[in-house]
């Protein structure tokens, strides 16, 4: 089963770790992502939040590519190419003048766009398309005593609903149960971690991210697994800084959910990427 | 057919009309319309000089037809038919067509609309030509009222047409009569105690002897229409003999099976034998068999040995009555927004997180705590928060405001202080004190220091066990936490979740909210589509008590004018079948939306019920001979007008 696949910027930097571990998931499950050949930034936050509407013309730029390519499918890894794609896919469906704007902005680039391809988080691939039991057929190595909380960040459901609940997503928690880890309740599991604010309003973001460490904390996580690869960053390697902040002493690993699957998989470390967190692994590799 | 004289009036509708069309040049152009005697325009037709006018040409010129442009048919058409009637004409040789909805009011330019306006007219010109004298029938009108739903509006509906000398059966689905009031503490603006005012309404419906009570009783069918509906109510298996019974209470005090009581919004426990309140009317149990010992296991029977009157009765079945009833009124209130569907709000994760109504019970007397307010643990708390709209005014929930909502949360707010002596917090949007004394009470209970905070309660978190309440305080322009021990969610007002099958079952229609839909919003609000049902109360849309109150007496006089008039008027605007074409397919039985058309077994072809049929088409258009028509809608009077329209 071939998919078309779009990285985003992140995947080729801060996240690659993220990007390793999801491909080697899915070819272990028999699925390959082909990457979208001369794909582009998606229109994330530098963009959308100054020209909301032209934004999803860079988005509709690697619709069309993996359109022509001959792909119906594009998975996303990043939450925020994830959001930023399916807007631009929902709008281009039942929006006629955002349709009007996107097609104009394609015709520039001598590109068309038909609708035709539909955009898929990996999350949603592997619960819902995938299967648990194919999931659950794979792990090889299940994690014992190992307790994760799961967290999705805010924008696999918003800005609009799509595979999953916004406020209680279960899709991760359905993942990650099927590697034998126990999963536990996470109230914060949606919550805005403050995502690229980091930069610019830092004190504000840290007491965000003090808050879902906290919680995961109280509840005596071993692992946070995420799905984002801005929840990632913020969530590992400020931990220190909020530390300092709050006068905290919080040293919880944060791993993709990707990572965790291919642990409980067997997979090879290398392939995995383990090593790559500034809070290290630690017991959930070495199981 | 005789010469057919055709009179058309166009009205200016003071500036309405006028303003963007040009009467006196529609006028002329009717004027030149085949058939068409005379043709006038004229300040305002609908007032008596207008009609004078219609009346003389009448007479003088001898018309048999009369046009008049104005406004929708909805608002003047049986004013124009008395006039035709009064001047010894048919009333169905008349036709309105609408130049001020369909014209003046959304057309932009002069001439546009002018034109529209022609050929508006023309049409109807061309469509009246054809009408056929028509004639209303009346029928009989049956005397007794059934009421739907025995809570406040539905009680006081009741005790008003009993108290005319008519009959009245009360169907209330829960045990007992009272409805959503009878788990109020207290009410405002004027804090008496809910149960103190509303008890001797409930006493006084179970003692007039005008007034029949079912309860545990539900409606599974209505058939007929206005005057003569034949409604089949299930009488739920009590499994009390209710003759027998003397309400003393030692079966419910020696039952060993405990449930959640859902009069106390789950809080306390009930047991499977039960009188869901002190003050229930009738004071009677009922055995709620599914969380019955004997009734699942076969086994216990302590209800049925300690009863002194040998009143339980475990081979009880439930019984189905068809009675006959001239009017319906439905009264079936309103329930509350699950508060699980938000998780921030908090409810179902957090402990000391509970709804409006559970607050009440906790305040109340005869509640699960003896009217004390205290946390899980026993404790009293030393901070409340009550938070306005959750769920209302949002747009990811219920886009409508609750109505009595902020009311409610400042009775909260006063009753909380005054249980606890601690600190309350009131999270609102808006402060809404829009009735007689309400305003008066917000500045009371301001004065008794309770923190108003102008912001909405976003999202309640639990932080190393402590609750924290986050809102944006809009008049501080600051985001605040504010840590409390309890939150008190005062939910969104919502339809109950069996509104539709109810709307299915009288022929009720629902608003995009999901409650029950009136006949007009301003001017026929107890009225519904179909004739002879009335809505009162919160199924209507959320009420606080005095609303429902008047919509209950209201509701009474809609049913009372009915009955009193003794006759039902039928319009002859309905199906008929030419039996000659029939070929007795049987299609429009199945398609008709409110049953009125029959079979002839022996005729072989479909008959119409007169005095049920709407004259909605759908027979007709789905006829595949076509015999079966809409009188004053016939094919020839339709293609005439869209004929018309589309010359012009």
């Amino acid at each position: 089963m071939n998919y078309a696949y779009m990285p985003g910027c992140s995947s080729h930097s801060s996240s690659r770790d993220y990007e390793m571990s999801a491909l080697a998931v899915l070819k272990a499950l028999g699925v390959q992502l082909e990457e979208i050949k001369d794909w582009n930034c998606c229109g994330s936050t530098p963009v959308s939040s100054v020209a909301p509407v032209t934004s999803m013309a860079l988005s509709a730029r690697n619709l069309a590519l993996a359109e022509e390519a001959g792909y119906r499918e594009v998975v996303v890894t990043c939450s925020s190419c994830y959001s930023m794609l399916k807007r631009a896919e929902t709008y281009y469906r039942n929006d006629p003048a955002a349709r009007e704007m996107m097609a104009g902005a394609l015709k520039t680039m001598g590109r068309q766009f038909e609708g035709m391809v539909t955009v898929k988080h990996i999350l949603e691939l592997m619960v819902y398309h995938l299967g648990p039991e194919r999931l659950a057929a794979a792990v090889t190595k299940p994690l014992k005593d190992v307790k994760i909380v799961p967290y999705y960040g805010c924008l696999l459901g918003r800005p609009q609903k799509a595979f999953d609940d916004p406020e209680t997503p279960t899709s991760m928690d359905e993942a990650l149960r099927i590697t034998g880890a126990e999963v536990l309740r996470f109230d914060r599991k949606s919550k805005c971690c403050g995502g690229s604010v980091m930069l610019t309003k830092q004190k504000a973001v840290l007491r965000l991210v003090e808050e879902i460490l906290w919680e995961a904390a109280d509840r005596g996580a071993d692992v946070i697994a995420v799905a984002c690869p801005l929840c990632q960053l913020n969530l590992d390697a400020y931990q220190t800084r909020v530390n300092a902040e709050f006068g905290t002493s919080y040293r919880i690993p944060v791993l993709y959910f990707t990572q965790v699957l291919g642990i409980a998989m067997g997979l090879d470390k290398k392939h995995l990427a383990l090593g790559k967190t500034f809070v290290p692994a630690g017991r959930v590799v070495n199981i | 057919m005789p010469d057919v004289r055709i009179g058309v009036y166009v009205c200016h509708c003071g500036s309405n009309i006028a303003d963007k069309v040009d009467c006196a040049g529609v006028a002329e152009f009717a004027g030149g319309l085949p058939k068409v005697t005379i043709a006038r325009d004229y300040q305002y037709m609908c007032a008596d000089p207008g009609q004078d006018l219609i009346r003389k040409d009448i007479k003088d010129h001898k018309l048999n037809r009369v046009v008049v442009a104005s406004c929708s048919p909805r608002m003047h058409e049986p004013t124009f038919r008395k006039t035709l009637e009064s001047a010894g004409l048919n009333a169905y040789f008349f036709e309105m067509a609408n130049i001020r909805e369909h014209v003046s009011w959304v057309t932009e330019g002069r001439e546009q609309a002018t034109e529209k306006a022609k050929a508006l007219v023309a049409a109807a010109v061309a469509r009246v030509f054809y009408h056929e004298p028509l004639y209303e029938r009346f029928a009989d009108m049956n005397k007794r009222t059934l009421v739907v739903g025995g809570g406040i509006a539905g009680i006081e509906a009741a005790l008003k047409i009993a108290a005319s000398g008519n009959q009245v059966v009360i169907v209330e689905k829960e045990p007992s009569i009272g409805g959503n009031m009878a788990k109020l503490d207290k009410t405002f603006p004027t804090l008496d105690c809910s149960a103190c005012i509303l008890t001797p309404k409930m006493v006084a419906a179970a003692q007039d002897e005008n007034i029949t009570l079912y309860t545990y009783a539900e409606v599974e069918k209505v058939e007929g229409y206005v005057g003569n509906f034949q409604v089949t109510i299930r009488k739920k298996a009590r499994s009390v003999d209710m003759d027998k019974c003397t309400g003393c209470g030692i079966c419910y005090n020696k039952c060993p099976a405990k449930v959640p009581n859902e009069f106390d919004e789950g809080l306390g426990m009930r047991k499977a034998i039960y009188v869901p309140f002190p003050q229930a009317v009738p004071n009677k149990p009922v055995i709620d068999r599914q969380n019955c010992t004997y009734f699942q296991k076969g086994k216990c029977g302590v209800c049925s040995k300690v009863c002194p009157t040998g009143a339980v009765d475990y081979a009880q079945e439930d019984q189905l009555v068809t009675e006959d009833f001239g009017a319906i009124i439905v009264s079936t209130g309103f329930e509350t927004l699950d508060p699980t569907l938000g998780p921030q709000w908090g409810y179902g994760r957090y402990d000391n997180v509970i709804t409006a109504l559970q607050f009440e019970r906790l305040v109340n007397a005869s509640g699960p705590t003896q009217g004390k307010v205290v946390l899980k643990d026993g404790t009293v708390p030393k901070r409340v928060a009550v938070l306005h709209c959750v769920g209302s005014r949002d747009l990811n929930f219920r886009e409508y405001c609750s109505r009595f909502c902020c009311m409610s949360s400042l009775k909260l707010a006063h009753l909380a202080k005054e249980k606890t002596g601690g600190e309350v917090y009131s999270f609102y949007i808006d402060m809404r004190a829009f009735g007689k004394g309400y305003e008066e009470f917000y500045n009371r209970v301001m004065e008794e220091g309770i923190h108003f905070i102008r912001g909405k309660g976003t999202e309640v978190i639990q932080r190393a066990g402590e609750l924290f309440v986050r809102t944006e305080d809009t008049l501080l322009g600051k985001y605040r936490e504010v840590p409390v021990d309890l939150v008190v969610l005062n939910v969104a007002t919502v339809p109950r979740a069996d509104a539709e099958k109810v709307a299915q079952t009288f022929g009720i229609q629902r608003s995009p909210d999901g409650f029950f839909l009136e006949a007009h919003v301003k001017l026929e609000p107890l009225k519904t589509a179909t004739d002879g049902v009335f809505i009162a109360g919160g199924c209507q849309g959320p009420k606080d008590i005095p609303d429902s109150v008047s919509q209950g007496a209201g509701a009474a006089a809609e049913a009372l004018s009915l009955i009193e008039a003794g006759k039902v008027k039928i319009s002859p605007v309905v199906a008929s079948v030419d039996e000659a074409r029939c070929g007795g397919c049987k299609a429009c039985l199945a398609l008709c939306p409110y049953g009125a058309v029959d079979f002839d077994d022996e005729k072989k072809v479909a008959v119409v019920n007169e005095a049920v049929c709407k004259g909605c088409g759908t027979c007709a258009a789905s006829c595949a001979s076509g015999a079966m028509g809409v009188r004053h809608f016939t094919d020839e009077q339709i293609l005439a007008q869209i004929g018309e329209v589309l010359a012009v």
